[in-house]
């Protein structure tokens, strides 16, 4: 039995439809309870939900076998997990966004406030500039409002909570979407049934 | 304590197969000049080490590592070859809690005009060390040439090429062909590349994948090597695994890594090391491997119930012959015990013998 950790959310259950598009249903998954690990005999796996940042945890620990977690997660946190295949699916852009009236490269200490302190840095050493960064949780887009920072590294979707707060995309960092990833002790012994899993996703995603 | 008493069994059982292939016991001191760390830190796992001055004024340090100490102090003589076994604790920092760690590895060093047959012992030692340890595992073999002559075709900055390598490391194959496409490389060697991020599982079926493949160097070597292990102890568990990796200003040639079903993360990992050899201003090559015996605490077995066996309670009505009587008959027995006076609060215990006055036995 192969243990699967499915992000909570929209994204989550996206993904689980395609998991049981490709033949690994859990008909108990879908029933409103609180219980957290769903398990298909028949199947052959064990679903649990966890929040979205943990999963890339869980499977490089090997409590799961498999997850789903988006490419964000996996750039930022650096997991030794094997990325399988990409979902196509929780399509979104990291990126760089301001006020409109300010120009990133006329300010010489760039003030970054995110959730993603690595890409960031990443980001702006690729491009040869220092950077302050400043971690937050949440409500990154008030930073540069409240002048805590110039800008701010986040996902960006449909870019809605940036118009309605007269924020803009300044640069495009890169493109987001959900990753089947694996755990690589798990995959070196169980290889064929994980190898089948990743190939019914890829003819599901290849579908839509 | 029966961890420690675990780990004790594999060190034993270890240190006794390395000494039957004339791998002779290499002791070393806890410390070592903190120069010679500071000098090729680019070789460690962590550039971070415990230093401290030494009553002469010396900056020394806790051994972060001990493969570059057997170098620095061994012989470098043409047609020479120094075979060393050795289980000590080296001194890291933890990637998750960021601290310093002590961390009991038990592995071997092959030093001098390394052939063929050496990397041929090495990897079978190695898998029989896995073996000792667990039935359950896969010894993954891989080689620097075939993959560095794969991403050399792909006329990638250095930048990319590290990154082409982790990608490959992930089996991310939908992102390679991404960074390919990004920096308009040969789709055909792209393939190549892809191939080989896949290219995982029994020998001959790997060897008969890459075959088709153009431009790899190193395939001769390989067919040698698995030709050599066909038929040998655990031949079955000894697998081709391409999206292993390795440092390549320290190693060359094979690289391999060892893995048990029910512990993550590679229990096991070496190679050949010729490059830092070189840096180290050494003319003949090398091959090695370590056990990292801290992470087998997770197969350890489980105690039973309790800390002992038997609790013997006695009092000063209980003449000290008795109890030492009733001591040397349960631990001849084969039980641990643990005489007391009182039921100690943390104390686990299977079976009491309660000798004091209206005592009672359960």
């Amino acid at each position: 039995m192969l243990s699967i950790a499915l992000p909570k959310g929209r994204l989550g259950e996206k993904v689980y439809d395609l998991f049981e598009r490709a033949g690994y249903a859990c008909p108990a998954i879908r029933e409103k309870n609180r219980r957290l690990i769903f398990e298909s005999r028949a199947a052959g796996v064990r679903y649990f939900w966890v929040k979205p940042s943990d999963v890339a945890i869980y499977v490089e620990r090997g409590a799961a076998d498999l997850g789903v977690a988006g490419k964000d997660i996996l750039l930022e946190y650096r997991p030794d997990v094997y990325e399988l295949l990409d979902l196509g699916i929780g399509r979104c852009r990291m990126a760089v966004a301001g006020k409109k009236e300010c120009d990133p490269d006329m300010v010489h200490n760039l003030r970054v406030a995110t959730k993603f302190p690595n890409i960031a840095s990443d980001y702006y050493a690729r491009l040869g500039r220092d950077i302050d960064v400043i971690r937050l949780n949440g409500s990154i887009e008030l930073a540069p409002i409240l002048g805590l920072s110039d800008v701010i590294v986040d996902i960006v979707e449909t870019g809605a909570t940036l118009r309605e707060n007269n924020l803009e995309v300044k640069s495009e960092i890169l493109p987001i979407s959900a990753r089947l990833i694996a755990n690589k002790t798990a995959y070196r012994f169980r290889t064929a049934q994980m190898e089948q899993i990743a190939q019914r996703m890829k003819e599901q995603v290849e579908k839509q | 304590m029966r961890f420690l008493e675990y780990q004790e069994k594999i060190i034993l059982k270890l240190r006794s197969l390395y000494r039957q292939y004339g791998y002779l016991p290499y002791r070393m001191s806890k410390f070592e000049e903190y120069e010679l760390y500071s000098r090729y830190k680019e070789f460690m796992v962590s550039d971070r080490v415990v230093a401290f001055s030494d009553t002469n004024g010396k900056l020394m340090a806790l051994k972060p590592d001990v493969t570059l100490s057997i170098i620095k102090s061994g012989s470098d003589v043409p047609g020479v070859k120094q075979k060393v076994c050795y289980n000590e604790n080296v001194y890291r920092v933890s990637p998750s809690t960021h601290r310093f760690k002590e961390i009991m590895q038990a592995g071997l060093e092959c030093i001098g005009d390394v052939d063929l047959y050496d990397v041929y012992e090495v990897v079978c030692l190695a898998a029989q060390s896995l073996a000792a340890v667990s039935e359950r595992f896969v010894l993954c073999l891989s080689h620097l040439g075939v993959l560095n002559s794969a991403v050399g075709r792909l006329g990638l900055t250095e930048e990319q090429e590290r990154e082409a390598l982790a990608l490959l490391s992930a089996k991310n194959t939908h992102d390679l062909r991404r960074l390919c496409e990004g920096s308009g490389t040969d789709r055909a060697a792209c393939d190549t590349l892809c191939a080989l991020a896949g290219a995982y599982g029994r020998r001959a079926d790997v060897l008969a994948a890459l075959r088709g493949l153009p431009g790899l160097a190193g395939m001769e070597e390989l067919e040698k090597l698995s030709a050599l292990l066909d038929g040998q102890p655990f031949d079955d568990r000894i697998l081709f695994d391409f999206s292993l990796s390795g440092d390549i200003h320290y190693y060359n040639g094979f690289v391999f890594k060892g893995y048990l079903e029910g512990v993550t993360g590679d229990v096991l990992s070496g190679g050949q090391y010729d490059n830092l050899m070189r840096k180290m201003g050494r003319r003949s090559g090398a091959i090695g491997f370590a056990v990292y015996l801290d992470m087998l605490e997770q197969l350890a077995p489980r105690p039973r119930s309790g800390d002992v066996e038997y609790l013997v309670l006695y009092d000063e009505t209980v003449p000290t012959e008795a109890v030492a009587a009733q001591m040397a008959r349960l631990t001849a027995e084969g039980h641990t015990v643990s005489a007391q006076k009182s039921v100690p609060g943390k104390l686990r215990y299977r079976k009491v013998l309660d000798l004091r006055k209206g005592g009672s036995s359960c």
